[in-house]
């Protein structure tokens, strides 16, 4: 069993190493210090750590204030509230504006699984990829949020990162090198792709095992930029294997798994599955015991693409 | 004190002129925010051309006063006065809402030299003005944020997170002017939703207030000479004012919030503007 890790402190370590070399970067938190595992950044920064209370809408327009004054503001908050309650002036001010603002959704997914539907940030990835200009990035391990964090501050630009705390083991090692929009191959293969971000990239890269044992190869690709999206990586995975499962900790509807059947259906139509949060509120559980449920797992996933494998073009 | 004379008849004649043009504008293209541009017409005027530390030929300049349209939909009055601050050429204000026009229905910063943030939905303004003075203190400038915001958008609740946050900061370099003319989209702020004790709200989030006569010069120029009011607190001005400030027929009426002048309605506007103007 590998070690797994909380992507947050990856986020946490770096964002205060960047600080410490550019005076331009500030956090700006909704009374999440301890869930943004912003507590050492404040003892560190005491006057760039911006605390504006329980005010989600006030936190986008005061980081959109911060970056119009030059600074490089990391607002961040748990994923739900960040973006549910401050979406307008995520398009206005952070977006439509086109200011250089980091906008860091923490515990995204089903992370807070027995806190229940309100906890939950599903709906995200489908929101902030609807709004032009933005970037969306959904790291799968510590060293893409570290990477991801560090390619947040030095490009200039509206941002969205999507920082999971559920423990993930590492998936990439020392030599990867984070680029927006470009998909990660973690794993060669032609019989079928899985394309998945954030948290489920491990498990795809496990379900790949489980096919490889049955004699599927599978490609695996991270796609850790949901927008934009790495359309060469789809086209190629859709015209050399024929078939793609996605699976992301997500509703099916407008996330990354729709992201892919965009580019697959108007250019090269093959068949897919789509796994994630089928478009209900998920019931009581723990948040793996809610992954369970809805089949997001390395088996829920080897499933889909044995499936796939007998309809496949 | 023939100086200050000076400068109130220069921004009264400014004003009057900004009106104008801003009447034109919205009279050709059939489109625009005449009662709520008028109301702000000479709040503007006293800041582009008496307060605000801005160039319009470098706009961008990193020490320059930031000034925010809050109420995004008098983007009109703004885009006048700042084509009369020369931010872009005068000629420009005919394209207001043409196709492909930098000139939206609403300000967009990253096509109108001059404008800081993208408004237009309510409530957005005083939030960025935060940040804004945030980072002038947190880079230890000088710069002072201004936000002018219309009555009737403090009922959006992001105006009091960002009031209160403005006070808890203690930022005396940012200042909020309300267009205080007491009339919404649809009708009187007061029978719509209460806003009133006003400036005993303001100051019960912590911040210094003083009211004045938004249609007068020298009461604009001699309040923005004394922010901020108090160290360590927030400055808010209530300003007074009336919707369709200028035009008899216009002011204080509610039907003139976004409605387009005929061309009888237009001449008879024009010719009072003219009137006053001589």
């Amino acid at each position: 069993m590998s070690e797994l890790y909380d992507c947050r402190d990856s986020f946490e370590d770096t964002l205060r190493e960047l600080a410490a070399q550019d005076k331009r970067i500030v956090a700006v938190v909704n009374d999440s210090v301890g869930s943004s595992k912003l507590t050492q950044f404040g003892k560190e920064f005491p006057n760039r750590l911006i605390n504006v209370g329980i005010a989600e809408q006030n936190m986008i327009g005061v980081g959109a204030g911060l970056a119009n004054g030059g600074l490089i503001p990391f607002v961040s908050g748990a994923a739900p509230f960040l973006t549910g309650r401050a979406l307008e002036q995520i398009k206005a001010d952070v977006a439509y504006s086109n200011t250089n603002v980091k906008l860091c959704g923490m515990s995204s997914g089903m992370a807070y699984g027995e806190l229940g539907p309100t906890h939950h940030s599903i709906e995200d990835m489908a929101w902030l990829r609807a709004i032009a200009n933005m970037t969306v990035i959904v790291p799968a391990d510590p060293v893409e949020t570290r990477q991801a964090v560090e390619v947040a501050a030095s490009t200039i630009g509206p941002m969205f990162l999507r920082i999971s705390r559920l423990p993930v083991p590492v998936v990439h090692d020392d030599n990867y090198r984070f680029e927006i929009g470009k998909a990660a191959r973690l794993r060669d293969g032609n019989d079928i792709t899985l394309i998945a971000n954030g948290v489920l990239v491990a498990q795809a890269l496990e379900a790949a095992e489980l096919l490889a044992a049955r004699g599927i190869q599978a490609r695996v690709l991270n796609m850790s930029t949901a927008r934009p999206l790495d359309k060469e990586a789809v086209l190629a995975a859709a015209s050399e294997t024929g078939g793609i499962v996605t699976a992301e900790e997500h509703t099916i509807f407008g996330g990354l798994g729709s992201a892919v059947a965009e580019v697959v259906v108007t250019n090269k139509p093959v068949p897919m599955r789509i796994l994630g949060v089928p478009g209900v509120f998920a019931p009581t559980g723990s948040a793996s015991w809610l992954l369970q449920y809805f089949h997001l797992t390395a088996q829920g996933i080897y499933e889909a693409a044995l499936e796939l494998a007998e309809v496949k073009v | 004190m023939d100086l200050d004379r000076q400068q109130v008849d220069k921004l009264a004649k400014l004003a009057n002129a900004v009106r104008r043009r801003d009447l034109q504008m919205i009279y050709n293209a059939k489109l625009g925010h005449i009662g709520g541009d008028l109301s702000a017409t000479d709040i503007l005027v006293a800041l582009y051309f008496a307060v605000l530390h801005v160039d319009p030929r470098t706009p961008n300049l990193p020490d320059r006063d930031r000034f925010i349209l809050s109420k995004g939909h008098c983007a009109g009055a703004l885009y006048t006065t700042l084509a009369h601050a020369g931010f872009f050429p005068l000629e420009e204000l005919d394209t207001f809402v043409q196709p492909l026009s930098r000139l939206n229905g609403h300000p967009d910063r990253n096509k109108v030299p001059g404008v800081e943030t993208n408004t237009g939905p309510l409530g957005h303004g005083l939030p960025v003005a935060v940040g804004s003075a945030l980072a002038s203190r947190l880079t230890e400038a000088m710069w002072r944020v201004f936000v002018l915001t219309g009555d009737g958008e403090l009922q959006e609740g992001s105006n009091w997170e960002a009031a209160m946050s403005a006070a808890h900061f203690q930022l005396d370099n940012l200042v909020v002017i309300v267009d205080r003319n007491r009339l919404q989209q649809g009708d009187l702020t007061e029978r719509t939703m209460h806003l009133d004790p006003l400036a005993d709200k303001w100051r019960a989030f912590g911040w210094s207030v003083q009211e004045v006569d938004g249609h007068d010069h020298a009461q604009l120029l001699d309040v923005f000479s004394r922010v901020p009011f108090e160290s360590g607190k927030p400055t808010c001005i209530i300003a007074n004012t009336h919707k369709g400030k200028g035009v008899s027929f216009m002011q204080d009426k509610a039907a003139w919030h976004h409605k387009v002048p005929n061309s009888e309605e237009f001449a008879a506007a024009l010719k009072e503007l003219e009137e006053v103007a001589l």
